[in-house]
């Protein structure tokens, strides 16, 4: 053995503990000293702590074709370092001097605080201002460089890109997505650290702008009050475009916007009509509870229990289902969903993603409006989107997965490639359910309330249906206000593009004969817009000779060739 | 309520026979590192865009459970305590070698493995497990010197050692390897051998320095500040600087905004920037005082078991403070290693209150051990 343990069991080892001991306290105390050497003897340090180097730069940010949205500008901010100031009387006379808007008094108390090591002064400084304070040659002043960010298109996609604070921290829409992301998401973009790379939105700004222009068009010749208008692409589930209008301008320095300015198609839920009447159809078609042959009586008011349910253009007769589509009849549409029990109901609207929050890369997104309890009368209005309130892109993208086929794709704001896509998608109805709803959509244009879409666009197959909503004022259904909605898609032969528009309070004219339901309104927006968009989109127009001579006709009239 | 000295129960017999200074130093140590997490982890919380009471959240749940073991293994009867270890390190062993072949490789190495949203370092748990283990088998040999009990102890180093090596965890590696050499002097090796396993230990750094780049860089870099990247150690060095004797105050500190491992590695400058001199002091004199309360009850302990176990504990929990505060002030070489009961981290924390438990539950005063005493002996006799 190596050692020889003493006889009685005792260690031999016991006594070098107190060497241990000693060894400890030497060490505590070599600590102690280097510590008491760097906390008192040294003093503070005369330079201010370290820069923010770890400061990640942001990314730009392009549209899906690569136009800058959002992109960084430097720029100088005035700083001082009050430890280092002399005199601070003569250094608040000079400066006020040189900068007139900085106030004396703020700057005297700033400049007051010997213990400080840094304070900013004035934050974006010009050229002109930065090179006449650096000939004061105050000691103690100085300069940082920053970045600012700046978007170019101004107000366009504003509430998609959403903006950053003065220290460039996202606070709204994409930017705050990024941020979310955390520093390693938006340091994985960048290539080095000076540039990052840009993230890629799915935004097509072409699309973006003739969609704002059409939009505000609309609003301004039926004096609504605020509108949206969504353009998605129905086999990527991509936001091609999205607009909320009032919108506000990121580039403005205080950023004090109104909620009027807020995201209406995100971040508001809607009782959208056209949109639960779709899906009612595509339930019970689904559900094999009626197909294109079923019959509904309309011809007296629905009564359950107390309540009694109208239609809004009552057709007093026994319609067939495309008419109950057509003629978007609440009582048909009623009777139909009441073949189908209230737990189906229930997990038919949670499969299309109606009962839960949407959530997207941009953080503003409301929760959905839904019944608490749910009996017969509950289930009738739902059919037709009473007490039914959603995103109105919730809405878009549950229409586009039922004319996908029934596969239904989460929309995204961010570039999404066709492979992707494919993997995400999810079966919601059969693919003959589908196609059905696409021949009602269809129809709807044709013969329908959404006609005057294709009157706008011709030659680009549009079919859609339609939807007014009574505003809730006060807990109450206003008749006198309206929130009407065109939902549409086009070419309907195989749907590219889903198109909805949403206006608030839009008024009667002489040119609607008095009418301010959707059919009047929302829905020749929507053809105006499609008319701007399909070209841009690659979607050509197949016109029967009626059309083509029409156009022609138009084209002389106006003097064109 | 009044406990009874007459009472029997579990609970009133551990009262009295506890070490209630130790006990509350480590309460208190504990209490500290709470109140330093919150100045210590949001800026890292912040930069990593999580919520920014995030890590001290955590800490906060973590420090419930590491109170109850603390408690838990201090109430076990030193038998009870030694097979609780003896159990510990067969399971932390055994998930240390899960942990190499399935665990997740984080920075490079595999030292985790994940049980539902939680990360655990088995050889956290191990360590006092394995202290323990080794006191066991020298301690058996000094009373029944035909049980090859020093033999074993060396196996057991080998092979915690070796799979720490294989993590790979080299901080961790020299840690156990320092803290068996000082329990092999207490247990009575000659000088000459204490020697030769200090060479052998010089020699696996020197062969750490020459075959891993990682750790002959952060060597090369404390010899040499001007040659490498050394923003860790000179932030620290500016946190200090800034806090002076008083410190800058909760929430004033510069530095910690930009020091990376400011909520783990380097929690002691954060107390030296917004805390300032004093309160470090206080910490290290909490440090010291542990210590040494230990290592004095081990030299009093006749029995040589726990006179091993005990100050083995007490040597890898000062040698980490030491460590882990040398780094911060500069004096060592930037090395990952926790404060212990003060630096973030679950694993850490456990496997700390389990040493602190075990160290009281040795601790106990216990009627066979004043009979043992020669001096209780001749007040007796």
């Amino acid at each position: 053995m190596l050692v020889s343990p003493r006889k009685n069991g005792s260690l031999p080892g016991r006594n070098r503990l107190r060497l241990v001991s000693f060894g400890f306290i030497v060490f505590f105390t070599t600590i102690s000293a280097q510590l008491g050497y760097l906390t008192v003897w040294q003093g503070r340090p005369e330079k201010p702590a370290a820069e923010y180097s770890e400061r990640v730069p942001r990314p730009d940010i392009v549209d899906r074709n690569g136009v800058v949205l959002a992109t960084d500008v430097s720029f100088f901010s005035l700083y001082a370092d009050p430890r280092k100031i002399l005199d601070v009387d003569e250094a608040v006379e000079l400066l006020t001097a040189t900068v007139p808007d900085l106030d004396a008094k703020t700057l005297r108390q700033k400049l007051a605080q010997p213990n400080r090591a840094f304070v900013y002064l004035k934050r974006e400084v010009s050229p002109s201002e930065r090179d006449a304070i650096h000939n004061l040659g105050i000691p103690g002043i100085g300069f940082r460089a920053e970045t600012k960010r700046v978007y170019p298109m101004g107000r366009l996609a504003s509430h998609v890109l959403g903006y950053v604070d003065v220290d460039s921290k996202g606070i709204a829409g994409i930017e705050k997505f990024l941020d979310d992301q955390g520093a390693l998401y938006t340091a994985s973009l960048g290539e080095d650290n000076s540039r990052a790379m840009p993230a890629v939105l799915s935004i097509d700004i072409r699309v973006q702008h003739a969609l704002a222009d059409e939009l505000a068009k609309g609003i301004a010749k039926f004096r609504a009050k605020a509108g949206g208008a969504i353009v998605l692409d129905v086999r990527s589930g991509e936001v091609l475009g999205l607009v909320s209008l009032p919108d506000f301008n990121p580039n403005q320095p205080d950023k004090n916007f109104t909620f009027d300015q807020a995201n209406r198609m995100t971040s508001g839920v809607f009782e959208l009509g056209s949109v639960i009447k779709a899906v009612s159809f595509a339930m019970a078609l689904d559900y094999g509870v009626a197909d294109l042959t079923s019959r509904f009586d309309a011809r007296a008011p629905l009564v359950i229990g107390r309540a009694v349910i109208h239609d809004f253009q009552p057709t007093r007769r026994i319609l067939s289902l495309p008419e109950v589509f057509t003629n978007s009849s609440n009582i048909g549409t009623a009777r139909m969903v009441l073949g189908v029990d209230a737990e189906r109901h229930q997990a038919f609207l949670r499969r299309v993603g109606l009962m839960d929050r949407l959530v997207t890369e941009l953080p503003e997104n409301a929760k959905p409006i839904l019944p608490k309890r749910w009996g017969r009368l509950v289930q009738a209005t739902i059919a037709f989107g009473h007490g039914f309130a959603v995103q109105p892109l919730q809405g878009a993208q549950v229409v586009a997965g039922l004319l996908n086929d029934g596969n239904m794709l989460p929309v995204t704001f961010l570039k999404r490639d066709a492979a992707d896509a494919r993997a995400m998608a999810k079966r919601v109805v059969k693919p003959k359910t589908s196609e059905t709803l696409r021949y009602l959509f269809r129809l709807n244009g044709l013969e329908g309330s959404a006609r005057s879409a294709n009157a706008k666009a011709p030659g680009y197959r549009i079919g859609g249906k339609t939807g007014t909503a009574e505003k809730v004022v006060n807990g109450r259904y206003d008749k006198s206000r309206n929130l009407t909605v065109f939902t549409g898609a086009f070419p309907m032969e195989n749907p590219q593009y889903v198109v909805m528009v949403l206006l608030d309070e839009p008024q009667a004219t002489p040119e609607t004969y008095g009418f301010s339901t959707s059919g009047w309104n929302a829905v020749p927006t929507g053809g105006n817009i499609v008319a701007r968009i399909a070209p841009l989109l690659g979607v050509e127009p197949i016109l029967t000779d009626d059309e083509r001579k029409a156009i022609a006709k138009q084209a002389q009239k106006e003097g064109r060739t | 309520m009044l406990i009874s000295r007459s009472d029997r129960g579990l609970f009133a017999s551990w009262w009295f026979t506890v070490d209630r200074l130790l006990l509350s130093a480590v309460l208190l140590l504990m209490a500290a590192g709470v109140l330093i997490s919150m100045a210590a982890s949001p800026p890292v919380a912040e930069r990593l865009g999580l919520d920014s009471f995030h890590f001290f959240k955590n800490q906060l749940f973590y420090l419930g459970f590491a109170v109850i073991i603390l408690i838990a293994t201090s109430l076990l009867e030193p038998l009870q305590a030694r097979r609780a270890a003896f159990v510990v390190f067969l399971g932390s062993l055994a998930l240390m070698v899960v942990a190499l072949f399935y665990g997740p490789e984080i920075k490079g190495a595999h030292r985790w493995i994940d049980i539902g949203p939680v990360g655990l370092q088995p050889s956290e748990l191990a360590k006092p497990a394995f202290i323990v283990m080794a006191a066991w088998f020298l301690g058996e040999n000094v009373r029944r010197p035909e049980m090859p009990g020093l033999l074993i102890a060396m196996v057991l180093a080998g092979a915690f050692v070796g799979l720490l090596v294989l993590q790979p965890d080299f901080g961790q590696s020299a840690l156990v390897v320092i803290t068996f050499i000082a329990m092999l002097l207490i247990y009575g090796i000659p000088w000459i051998l204490v020697f030769g396993l200090s060479a052998l230990a010089g020699a696996g750094v020197f062969l750490a320095y020459s075959m891993i780049p990682h750790v002959a860089s952060r060597i090369d870099r404390f010899l040499n500040p001007e040659k490498g990247d050394t923003f860790q150690v000179d932030t620290a060095t500016q946190a200090f600087q800034n806090g002076g004797l008083f410190g800058t105050g909760p929430g004033g500190g510069e530095a910690k905004q930009i020091l990376p491992d400011s909520h783990t590695d380097f929690t002691f400058a954060v107390v030296g920037e917004e805390f300032g001199f004093i309160a470090c002091m206080g910490l290290i004199i909490l440090f010291a005082f542990i210590v040494i309360r230990i290592l004095g009850r081990a030299k009093a302990d006749p029995d040589p078991f726990a006179t091993l176990a005990m100050s083995g504990l007490a040597v890898i929990f000062g040698l980490q403070a030491v460590i882990n505060m040398g780094v911060n002030v500069s004096l060592l070489p930037a090395k990952g290693m926790t404060l212990p009961f003060i630096s973030y981290g679950g694993s850490s924390l456990m496997g700390m209150a389990f040493a602190m438990g075990l160290v009281l539950a040795f601790a106990r005063a216990r009627m066979g051990v004043a009979a043992a005493d020669s001096a209780w002996r001749s007040v007796t006799a």
